[in-house]
C-alpha cells in the first residue's frame, strides 16, 4: 500500500465527476429510451460506484489480495443475479403439462 | 518504515503480531473489505428480490416509483457524494497529520450524514401521510405489485438509513479520537477503515437512487 498522499485536486475532480453523473442519470431518466432506460441507469451507477471504490476508497493503491477480495464480492453478486434470473426469466419458455 | 532498524523502538500503536505499521494497515484494510463483501451480499439479497419482483410487476413498479420524490432523492444523492468527499479529505488530513483538517472534514461528514437523515425523515413522513407504509395503515386498494414495491422501498432505504446512523456514531468516535491527537502519518488506520465503511454506504445509495426514484420519470 503506497504512502503517497493523494492530492486534493484529484478528490475534487472525482467529486465533480460524481455530481455530473448524478445529473446525467436524472436527465437520462426523463428520456424514453424504451428497454434501454434501466441498462443506462445501471451503467451510470456502476461507473459512479467504481469511481468511489477506486479513488475515494483508494483500492487502486491497495494490495493485490485486497483488490481480489473487493472484486470477488461483486463477482459473487453477479453470480447471484445471473443464476437467479436464469430461473425467473426462463420459467415461461417451456410449456408445462397440466398448467 | 517497513525496514526499521531492529534497535528502533516500535510504534506504540503497533500490535505485537505485526511486523510493521504498514503491514498492520494492510491487514486492517483487508479485514474491512472482507466485512464489506458480506455487506454486499446482505444488500445483494434485497437487490435480487427487487430484480425478481420488478420483472414480475414492471408497470406497478413504474407507477409506485411516481410516488417517490426524486428531487429529494437526488438532493440526498448529492449530500452523500459530498459527505464522501469530506470523508476522503479527512483521511487525507489524517495521513498528513493535520488536526484541523481532520476535525473540519469529519464534522462536515457527520453534518452531511445528519442532513441526509433529516431529508429521509420528511420523505418517510409524507409516505406515512399517504398511507404508503406497509402496516396497519397501508392503503388496501394498492395493487399487489405496488405493495411489494413499497415493502422493498422501506426495507432497502430503512436498512440503508440504519447504516447511516451507525456510520454517524462511528464518525463521532473517530472525531473524538482525532481531537485527542490519535492519528498521524504513521497511524491513521481507524480513520481509513471507518472511511471505507462510509464510502460503501454511499455506493449503496448510488444504486438505490436510480433503481427506486427514477423509474417513473419517463414516458408516463
Amino acid at each position: 500500500m503506497s504512502h503517497q498522499v493523494p492530492s486534493i485536486r484529484m478528490y475534487v475532480s472525482v467529486f465533480l465527476a460524481l455530481l455530473l453523473f448524478t445529473a446525467t442519470t436524472v436527465w437520462v431518466a426523463g428520456l424514453d429510451l424504451g428497454a434501454l432506460n434501466t441498462p443506462v441507469a445501471l451503467g451510470i451507477a456502476i461507473t459512479k460506484g467504481s469511481l468511489v471504490i477506486l479513488f475515494f476508497m483508494g483500492v487502486r493503491h491497495n494490495t493485490p489480495l485486497t483488490k481480489t477480495v473487493a472484486i470477488s464480492g461483486f463477482l459473487w453478486l453477479l453470480i447471484l443475479f445471473s443464476l437467479g434470473m436464469n430461473d425467473y426469466l426462463t420459467r415461461g419458455w417451456l410449456g408445462i403439462a397440466g398448467r | 518504515m517497513s525496514n526499521a532498524a531492529p534497535t528502533a523502538k516500535p510504534h506504540p500503536k503497533l500490535q505485537p503480531h505485526f511486523h510493521s505499521m504498514e503491514q498492520q494497515l494492510e491487514a486492517s484494510t483487508l479485514g474491512m473489505w472482507v466485512f464489506l463483501v458480506t455487506e454486499v451480499m446482505f444488500f445483494g439479497g434485497m437487490f435480487m428480490a427487487y430484480l425478481v419482483y420488478r420483472n414480475m410487476y414492471p408497470h406497478a413498479w413504474v407507477e409506485a416509483s411516481h410516488e417517490l420524490n426524486w428531487q429529494l432523492g437526488g438532493l440526498n444523492t448529492m449530500v452523500l457524494i459530498m459527505s464522501s468527499l469530506t470523508m476522503a479529505l479527512a483521511v487525507r488530513a489524517a495521513m498528513l497529520g493535520q488536526k484541523r483538517g481532520q476535525l473540519v472534514n469529519l464534522s462536515l461528514t457527520i453534518l452531511l450524514g445528519c442532513v441526509f437523515l433529516v431529508v429521509k425523515f420528511f420523505e418517510y413522513k409524507a409516505k406515512f401521510e399517504h398511507h404508503l407504509v406497509p402496516g396497519p395503515h397501508f392503503d388496501p386498494t394498492l395493487e399487489q405489485g405496488m405493495q411489494i414495491f413499497f415493502s422493498l422501498y422501506f426495507m432497502l432505504t430503512g436498512v440503508h438509513a440504519a447504516h447511516m446512523i451507525i456510520g454517524i456514531v462511528m464518525m463521532t468516535i473517530i472525531l473524538t479520537m482525532a481531537a485527542r491527537d490519535s492519528f498521524n502519518a504513521e497511524y491513521y488506520t481507524p480513520v481509513e477503515v471507518a472511511g471505507l465503511y462510509w464510502h460503501f454506504v454511499d455506493i449503496v445509495w448510488i444504486f438505490l437512487f436510480p433503481l427506486l426514484y427514477l423509474l417513473g420519470r419517463h414516458g408516463a
